[in-house]
């Protein structure tokens, strides 16, 4: 009884005391955000319109200059197109892939642990090294691929793919282009098929049972039961993958630098060649503000799917 | 029965098809670590095998003629200072966002995973000038000052979902009993919390030693490069590719990282789907 007397005029207090301490609980979260985050951002438009160098670090505006300069270089437009293709085919083959991996592991098998941790290697591992892993997997004189293809007949003298006995995995233009996909989806998998799986094991197992009773096949089940209940998860899983994939920077870096000539050049490696190894801070700004605009729509998008999985 | 058994052996089939497909990268890795270079360097050779008994002198140089240990050094460094850095700021920040900010704090940390996404190919040219500025380039600082703009938002908005997940009974129970919030927060939230913060601290770590544009970017010195540039731009001398060495140094990161991670997996996939699904 005594409580509900002294509740009122505690309850206000503590409530103020509450919005002063969540304040200052935030607080240095949030301006080491708007000094490490928030500023660089800003700095970088300013960049992006003047013609700073690390010659001449001063500001003189120059209105859109770079970027019309930028967009008229072949080596910017093939960015452009080798990053939305690299994009979109990877993340293709992610999806297909992470559903039929997902699938696996809702199942029991032996060995599951170990093959838990084996297909969790490749996002685990920093990506640079395991992009330096498949530098050497796809050598021009020395990768063990050709030597199988060779032995199977495949390539060779009066073979197939050709008489040479070395493909040039990363000399050839789409070789290179399709060689910077797989390392994309042999890393990225992983990390989609665990939310996917994440995602099927939470649904109803009573939806599941109640379609076979009914004579659903599995195949069946999958696509037009559980497909459509883990569509949110799986937009998700997709716009993760979109924007890792779309902003990388590591796996042509250390697999092609773009080359060759600069038939792999991606926007994220244009931008750190000019912005730093040609020291011209204000084209390279310039390039990788075009990723921007392509990021705030996943963001969005990425917003409206989580709204839409908390009103279900 | 037959069918039955079909089935089983397509999915054992399926399961070694996808196993090979991650794996042997990381097969490869070790095989070549081990090999010599006549061995290696023999086009008519079985690369699957060893034509020639297998040798520990790639290790050897690896650790004592090359800087990798110093590398490792580095990594470490980075990593547990931005851990502690993290845990400082994201702890609080966190469970203000998930009890004290009140309707707005959901959409607040969903805000803070959505910088987490700002990727750090936009920013490395501003931040660069920063870190001249600050005279911090050529120094691990440089990347201890950074990194927390990585690890900090994700940190916050998972630690965000995870306190929000503690039944709101326990604290209000132990301020009944006269503790102030602070106190409730520090003595019955952070305990509940331990298997929460850990798996901060495997991720942010983990974030870290991934990180590679401005690892690249802000330290140009050998001495200072940590393990994720160090290994492919240092351990690579001009054309002559150390490969066994590099493919040594590699593995020797991937797999540990990667069973410890394999280990935490679950809580990163519950928060990455914004709590939609339990993992």
């Amino acid at each position: 009884m005594s409580v509900e007397t002294v509740k009122p005029p505690r309850f206000s207090i503590l409530s103020d005391n509450e919005r002063v301490l969540g304040a200052l609980m935030l607080a240095p979260a949030v301006i080491f955000i708007l000094a490490l985050v928030g500023l660089p951002l800003v700095i970088s438009i300013a960049f992006s319109l003047s013609d700073v160098t690390v010659g001449d670090t001063s500001l003189d505006f120059v209105g859109l200059e770079n970027f019309r300069r930028v967009i008229r270089t072949p080596q910017f437009q093939r960015a452009v197109v080798d990053t939305v293709v690299f994009t979109i085919v990877a993340l293709l083959i992610i999806l297909v892939l992470a559903n039929i991996l997902a699938v696996i592991f809702t199942q029991d098998f032996h060995g599951k642990w170990l093959a838990r941790i084996l297909v969790i290697l490749p996002w685990a591992t920093p990506i640079a090294l395991g992009t330096l892993g498949w530098l050497w997997l796809l050598d021009s004189k020395f990768s063990p691929i050709d030597y199988v293809l060779v032995q199977i007949g495949l390539l060779g003298p009066d073979t197939l793919l050709g008489p040479g006995l070395h493909l040039n995995y990363l000399g050839r233009e789409f070789l290179a282009m399709g060689s910077v996909i797989l390392v994309h989806v042999w890393r990225l998998t992983p990390l989609s098929a665990v939310i996917l799986l994440a995602g099927l094991t939470s649904i109803d197992q009573e939806l599941i049972d109640q379609a076979q009773v009914d004579g659903a096949s599995g195949l069946r089940t999958h696509l037009q039961i559980k497909l459509p209940l883990i569509t949110p998860i799986m937009a998700i899983a997709s716009l993760f993958g979109f924007i890792l994939i779309f902003t990388d920077l590591v796996v042509v870096f250390v697999l092609t630098r773009g080359g060759p000539i600069y038939y792999t050049q991606v926007l994220s490696m244009w931008s750190y060649n000019k912005g730093l190894e040609g020291g011209a801070l204000a084209e390279g700004a310039a390039i990788a503000l075009f990723f921007a605009p392509v990021l705030l729509v996943a963001a969005v998008l990425i917003l409206r799917t989580v709204r839409r999985i908390e009103v279900n | 029965m037959a069918r039955a058994r079909i089935r089983r052996a397509g999915l054992y089939t399926a399961v070694v098809a996808f196993c090979f497909f991650f794996a042997a990268p990381f097969l490869w890795m070790i095989i070549t670590a081990f090999k010599t270079d006549r061995d290696l360097y023999r086009a008519q050779n079985n690369p699957f095998f060893f034509n020639e008994p297998p040798t520990l002198d790639n290790l050897d140089f690896l650790f004592f003629n090359t800087n990798y240990l110093g590398f490792i050094r580095n990594s470490l460094f980075v990593g547990a200072v931005v851990v502690i850095i993290t845990l400082l700021l994201a702890v609080p920040a966190g469970y203000s966002l998930a009890r004290l900010a009140g309707r707005w704090g959901e959409r607040a940390s969903i805000g803070m995973f959505l910088i987490y996404l700002v990727p750090p190919i936009l920013l490395f040219i501003p931040l660069f000038r920063i870190v001249v500025a600050l005279h911090l380039n050529n120094s691990l600082w440089s990347l201890v000052v950074t990194y927390p703009t990585i690890t900090i938002p994700f940190s916050t908005w998972l630690l965000a979902g995870f306190f929000g997940s503690i039944p709101r009974d326990l604290e209000e129970a132990a301020m009944v009993d006269g503790y102030s919030r602070f106190s409730a927060f520090v003595r019955v939230v952070l305990p509940l919390s331990v298997s929460g913060i850990i798996a901060v601290i495997v991720f942010t770590f983990t974030l870290t030693l991934h990180e590679f544009i401005y690892a690249l970017t802000f330290v140009t010195a050998s001495a200072q490069r940590t393990i994720s540039v160090g290994v492919p731009v240092e351990l690579i001398r001009g054309d002559v590719f150390f490969w066994q060495s590099l493919m040594a140094a590699a593995v020797i990161v991937a797999i540990p990282v990667g069973i410890v991670y394999s280990l935490f997996l679950s809580r990163l996939v519950a928060g990455l789907t914004m709590g939609a699904v339990k993992g």
